[in-house]
């Protein structure tokens, strides 16, 4: 927790374009470089630049662990769940030709949805991993 | 070509001398540092590759995040390394001698690049022109990644989550076990011995 007023006043402004920046490399990644994995990092980091400098209370505060835990799982399930989803449309597993109206608007919607759950995934792994280690307490008693 | 030789020559130096400071320092938090700033070179050295999705990993990967969870855990080690005691001619053999069949080996390798070289053979071609009719996307990488490869990303996604999970059971389970517990803890472990 820092009493500086420049870092305090630059997180708050760097806070929303930093997550705008990360959904930019998640839903760009089609065309460009990016996807799931570096935009979950980029969405992960500016909650950590936040809980650096507010504290871990205010943190938790701005984005509690349930819902962090809560969103960590429903990642993979996505992922998941579209496989699945391919299934009961009568294809294989993952594969996303049924899931538009032609195979490649298909392919799109699969692509975008599997990405996103990995972004989910991974930005929160990496917050709550950031959260244990800032919350932890070495138990001297052990 | 003379500045891609000049390029790839600066970022070996920089590699090197970094790779020389890390051997050197004892203080943890300058060898956080240092493995940082190794990655980020590493980043640049993917992209005079052409990889650039690699390197964005790279970049974000291994120098921003990495870094900031080696930061956290940081706290709780001792400040300085211990100093390494004994021989070190052995190590430093044998690490010369796998630098030494890696070098030879590498001039095995085809040239970067070179189309008839086996790697681009094999199902390349298959994924480049699939990847313009059957998916319509622009980046091959994410196409490779997200649907011909789906499977090994939804693996690598339970690794993420699994690797996850366990660290949090870890770091949050570390509350002192209370009398009961520890009595019958003690309990058990007489009877079994």
């Amino acid at each position: 927790m820092y009493k500086n007023p420049i870092l305090r006043v630059c997180t708050k402004i760097l806070f929303a374009p930093i997550i705008l920046f990360g959904l930019y490399v998640q839903f760009h990644g089609d065309f460009g470089p990016g996807g799931g994995f570096q935009a979950g990092v980029i969405v992960a980091s500016a909650f950590i630049l936040y809980t650096i400098v507010f504290g871990l209370e205010k943190g938790k505060k701005l984005f509690p662990s349930n819902i962090n835990l809560l969103l960590l799982a429903l990642g993979g399930i996505i992922y998941g769940g579209v496989g699945i989803a391919s299934i009961f449309l009568g294809e294989e597993f993952l594969s996303y030709n049924l899931l538009g109206s032609t195979p490649q608007s298909g392919q799109h919607v699969g692509i975008l949805l599997v990405e996103f759950g990995v972004g989910l995934t991974v930005s929160n792994v990496m917050i709550a991993l950031f959260n244990a280690f800032i919350g932890f307490k070495s138990g001297k008693a052990s | 070509m003379i500045s891609e030789l000049i390029i790839n020559a600066f970022l070996v130096t920089v590699m090197l001398a970094i790779a020389i400071a890390l051997l050197k320092t004892r203080t943890v938090i300058f060898t956080v540092i240092l493995t940082s700033a190794y990655s980020l070179v590493a980043a640049l050295m993917f992209i005079t590759l052409d990889a650039v999705d690699v390197a964005f990993t790279e970049a974000s990967v291994g120098a921003g995040i990495s870094t900031v969870l080696f930061l956290a855990a940081m706290a709780y080690l001792p400040k300085k390394e211990e100093e390494t005691i004994g021989n070190q001619f052995i190590p430093a053999l044998s690490c010369i001698i796998l630098g030494a069949i890696l070098i030879w080996c590498s001039y095995d390798l085809p040239q970067i690049g070179l189309v008839s070289s086996p790697i681009h053979q094999h199902v390349a071609p298959d994924y480049i022109l699939g990847s313009r009719n059957d998916i319509g996307i622009p980046n091959i990488v994410t196409s490779v990644l997200a649907s011909y490869r789906g499977y090994d990303t939804f693996g690598e996604t339970i690794v993420v989550f699994t690797a996850g999970i366990a660290v949090l059971v870890l770091l949050q389970n570390n509350k002192k076990p209370s009398k009961d517990t520890k009595s019958k803890i003690k309990k058990k472990v007489g009877r079994n011995v």
